[in-house]
């Protein structure tokens, strides 16, 4: 595993993240999280879940994505629409909250020993491992997702459905 | 064996702390824009950015502990990602059609 | 031989006839049952009578075998369990406490049955009946509780039990008054029994280092631990004692708590036959016994005990000879020979004061209930300037009253000339104490003549009441008490005899104190009976053949000494002292302090409109943060969560 690959994808993800955050148009914003949704999907590739990784761009990239773009067209902002910005005092708070979280986390994070990975074992991550554990162990919570699934489906149905005035 | 070899080796020795410490980045950067954020679009991607910090956790510790069971989380946080997003944007819409509005700070009818 | 267990039902019986009357009062008064009067009487009567045959059969079972001392259950259920202190409840029945027993249900069971009579048109008649139960059951835990703060729950027990029966006819406001006086006036008395208790406590705690705890017994207040190591309480023996009779001088009408008797004739007759006879006042004394290896130990207690005693016998029968109030004299006359038992006890004479319990519980009763029968049929007359010529209209009650008249009068050959000689005997005896034997005879002349002058207004003479054509003799639910109690009084004092006494010799291990003092013998015993018997009847002939003459023959004197007579017929004005010394002086520190002040300013200002007003407060100031946009809360949520991982990893 090439450190420097990681790096890059994490510099890339990160970056993408905060320009996203700050910004205040919507498809820009989405453009980025694009960005930064291929470079989780690098980094999956580094850790050999090549599926999930394959599944991180079709799904979010993919589907999830075209869906806000669809929608933010949909909605059709115009520039007065897009505001931003907040009390100062407001957001230095939410940087100090997040910043003490992201602390307590690592701080956490590294009372593990720095092992490296061990050798992967054969056929990790591919569709053949996943597949069967998913229509085995996994299956009710499976079944369940699909359920879960249709119920969302039937709700953005009825919350997208123009009322009827007349 | 010289010692500033054996130190570039555990620098440049990409061990799980780093896919964590990025995870937890990912995750604090998310709850950030979520809380920053007037735009509800963009908030919602924010809580995008939230669940592929998890997703990324999951895996990372699969690759660890060399056990396909983190990834298949990773799927089921994916698949109730998107049912998030569908209702979200659901919830949106409708908003905006009520409200001409995507600014969160003119919903505030939960103030008593 | 009594199974021992059964000892329990001596005073839960009465409980169970208190409750199931109690229940039916309770149901009536909420009109779903109409109580069934004849039933109510039969529970009522019953539970006492049935106590009585069991508390005869522990008499029996300890005549019988003399080697048991006591029937006992000590550990009936657990009460406190602290490290270094245990209390259980346990009940214990010895000789002391058997006699006790006999005269708390035997007088009690009488008095049940004339309140049939008495009370039968009452409207609460099922509600006074379940308090009479009420009342012994408490007195009995009195009597057969086996330690201190058992015996206290008895002690406290009737003193709530007198409020209510006292205070019985409460809708009247001077009734109500009177049975808030006798309970104030006794949680006075309970305060100090409370303080004796705490230095007992106190007093064993201190005995032993506390790392060494475990060498005290840890049930130390019962009576059995605390007589063989009454060792242990011998700095303090004096405080303690004096503590527990300043107790005793509340529940047994001594000076300076006496006040509340007199008041107490507010309540139905028989109750005052019930609290002056045979419960209530005679729990001091017993109390006083009961405890006497402690009182043995602190001579000057003793001595004030005696003091106390006699001088409440002498001033309460001087106030006894000005009243008019029928009862009035007759409570006048309890707190008297209550002060001849306290007498007794001063001067160490334990078994004769507890003969004098027994007797003056036959006579006193009697008179009492005797007086109730007046009253009754005299339509509720108590003054006996308008009694009169009753002999002829009511002849049993007129026949027992006089048999006990004599009886506390000190005639022989009746009770209570037996147990107030003995009492007088002992205070000659004792040498410390000769000179009170010539107060306590003066006294007992005095008894004689007030008691003397009593029956000739209430029953000799012209009729003064105004509808004589209405008075007939009551029913036989209240004359067989009167004749039973009456032939008692006449017999009792038998037991009594100088020289082989039986009660003397029944409670002996209640022990003398004095016998290195006591130079007389029954010689002397009955040369001195002769002076008091002559004493007294020489003062019950003067009162008969003076106020059979002419029952105003005192007017002269009213009016030469205006100012002592009305001084002694209003009691000393020993109330009104105490209501300018405490009640006036609580009442406006109450008023000023209590009321307008801590009440209105710091409780209600300060603390309850204070609070309101720092909760709106405080409400408006956090109501700034519920600004109702969502990602403000979630910024909470998320500074709580640093604060929980902050508290998590830290913690």
């Amino acid at each position: 595993m090439n450190p420097y690959f990681f790096y890059a994808f994490a510099t890339i993800t990160v970056l993408m993240v905060v320009l996203m955050i700050l910004q205040k148009n919507p498809i820009t914003g989405a453009m980025c999280l694009i960005v930064s949704f291929f470079s989780l999907a690098g980094l999956y590739v580094l850790l050999e879940a090549h599926f999930i990784a394959v599944l991180q761009i079709l799904v979010y990239a993919g589907a999830i994505m075209v869906l806000f773009i669809f929608v933010i067209m949909f909605l059709n902002l115009k520039k007065e629409d897009l505001k931003t910005g907040r009390r100062p005092f407001y957001q230095f708070a939410a940087l100090i909250a997040s910043g003490a979280l992201v602390t307590f986390l690592v701080v956490q994070y590294t009372k593990i020993p720095p092992v490296s990975f061990p050798e992967s074992v054969a056929g990790f991550g591919t569709v053949e491992a996943i597949g069967s554990l998913m229509f085995s162990k996994y299956v009710i919570a499976f079944e369940v997702i699909g359920l879960l699934l249709l119920v969302g489906i039937i709700g953005a149905v009825l919350l997208g459905k123009k009322e009827n005035h007349d | 064996m010289h010692p500033r070899s054996v130190d570039f080796e555990i620098h440049m020795h990409v061990s799980i702390h780093h896919y964590l410490v990025l995870a937890a980045v990912l995750f604090c950067l998310g709850l950030l824009g979520v809380i920053i954020q007037r735009n509800i679009l963009i908030m919602l991607m924010c809580i995008e950015v939230l669940m592929n910090s998890i997703n990324l956790t999951f895996i990372a510790l699969a690759r660890y502990y060399n056990q396909v069971d983190g990834h298949l989380v990773a799927i089921f946080v994916m698949a109730i990602a998107a049912v998030e997003a569908a209702i979200g944007l659901g919830i949106v819409i409708s908003l905006f059609r009520n409200r001409q509005s995507i600014d969160i700070n003119d919903f505030n009818s939960m103030r008593g | 031989m009594i199974p021992k267990d059964f000892i329990i039902l001596i005073p839960l019986l009465p409980l169970l006839g208190f409750l199931i009357n109690g229940s039916i009062t309770y149901e009536q008064l909420r009109g779903r049952v109409c109580a069934n009067k004849s039933m109510v009487s039969f529970v009522a009567c019953l539970m006492p009578f049935l106590s009585f045959a069991l508390g005869l059969w522990v008499l029996l079972t300890l005549a019988l075998h003399p080697e048991i001392k006591s029937i006992s259950t000590p550990h009936l259920l657990d009460w406190m369990i602290l490290d270094h202190f245990h209390l259980t409840f346990g009940l214990e029945i010895d000789h002391l406490s058997s006699v006790m027993t006999l005269v708390v249900t035997g007088v009690g069971f009488l008095i049940h049955l004339y309140s049939v009579g008495y009370m039968h048109d009452d409207p609460h008649y099922s509600k006074y009946m379940s308090y009479l139960n009420l009342f012994l059951f408490f007195m009995l835990v009195l009597v057969v509780a086996d330690s201190l703060v058992l015996l206290f729950v008895g002690w406290e027990g009737v003193g709530l039990c007198s409020y209510l029966l006292i205070g019985f006819w409460f809708t009247d406001k001077e009734k109500a008054k009177a049975g808030k006086k006798a309970f104030i006036v006794n949680r006075i008395g309970d305060f100090g029994f409370m303080i004796g208790i705490f230095l007992i406590v106190a007093a064993f705690a201190a005995a032993v280092p506390p790392d060494t705890g475990t060498e005290i017994a840890r049930d130390f207040l019962s009576f059995s631990y605390l007589k063989t190591h009454a060792g242990v309480l011998t700095p303090i023996i004096t405080a303690v004692t004096l503590c527990l009779f300043f107790g005793a001088t509340g529940k047994s009408a001594q000076i300076p708590l006496y006040v509340w008797l007199p008041d107490a004739m507010a309540g139905p007759t028989p109750v005052s036959a019930l609290i002056h006879a045979a419960t209530m006042v005679t729990a001091g004394i017993y109390m006083v016994a009961r405890l006497h290896f402690l009182f043995v130990m602190a001579p000057f207690t003793m001595h004030v005990v005696a003091t106390v005693g006699l001088v409440t016998a002498l001033l309460a029968a001087i106030i006894g000879l000005t009243q008019y109030d029928i009862k009035k004299v007759l409570a006048y006359s309890t707190v008297s020979q209550l002060g001849y038992m306290f007498l007794g006890l001063g001067v160490g004479a334990f078994s004769g004061a507890i003969f004098h319990v027994m007797t003056h519980a036959f006579f006193k009763a009697c008179l009492f209930l005797g007086a109730g029968s007046v009253i009754h049929a005299l339509h509720h007359e108590q003054d006996i300037r308008f009694m009169g010529g009753l002999v002829k209209k009511m002849p049993i009650t007129a026949v027992t009253f006089l048999v006990c008249t004599l009886a506390i009068a000190g005639i022989p050959p009746l009770a209570g000339f037996f147990s107030k000689d003995e009492i007088l005997f002992m205070t000659y005896a004792n040498e410390h104490t000769r000179h009170y034997f010539w107060v306590g005879l003066f006294t007992a002349g005095v008894t004689a003549f007030y008691m003397m002058r009593l029956f000739v207004y209430a029953f000799t003479g012209k009729t003064r009441y105004e509808h004589p054509e209405k008075i007939h003799e009551s029913p036989w639910t209240m004359t067989l008490p009167l004749i039973i109690l009456a032939g008692l009084a006449t017999v009792a004092g038998f037991l009594g005899m100088p020289g082989h006494s039986i009660i003397g010799g029944w409670l002996s291990h209640l022990g003398q104190i004095t016998p290195h003092h006591i130079e007389g013998s029954a010689l002397q015993e009955f040369h001195l009976m002769g002076i008091s018997v002559g004493w007294a009847g020489f003062c019950a002939l003067a009162a008969f053949f003076l106020y059979k003459r002419n029952l105003n023959f005192t007017e002269g004197l009213k009016r030469t000494f205006k100012t002592l007579y009305s001084f002694i017929y209003n009691k000393y004005k020993v109330d009104e002292i105490y209501d300018f010394l405490f009640v006036q002086p609580i009442k406006g520190f109450s008023q000023v302090f209590l009321n307008r002040f801590f009440d209105q300013k710091i409780v209600d200002g300060l603390m309850v409109n204070g609070l309101a007003l720092s909760s709106r407060f405080l409400g408006r100031c956090l109501s700034l943060i519920q600004t109702g946009l969502a990602v403000h809360y979630l910024l909470f949520l998320l500074i709580g969560l640093c604060l929980v991982i902050w508290f998590i990893v830290n913690g």
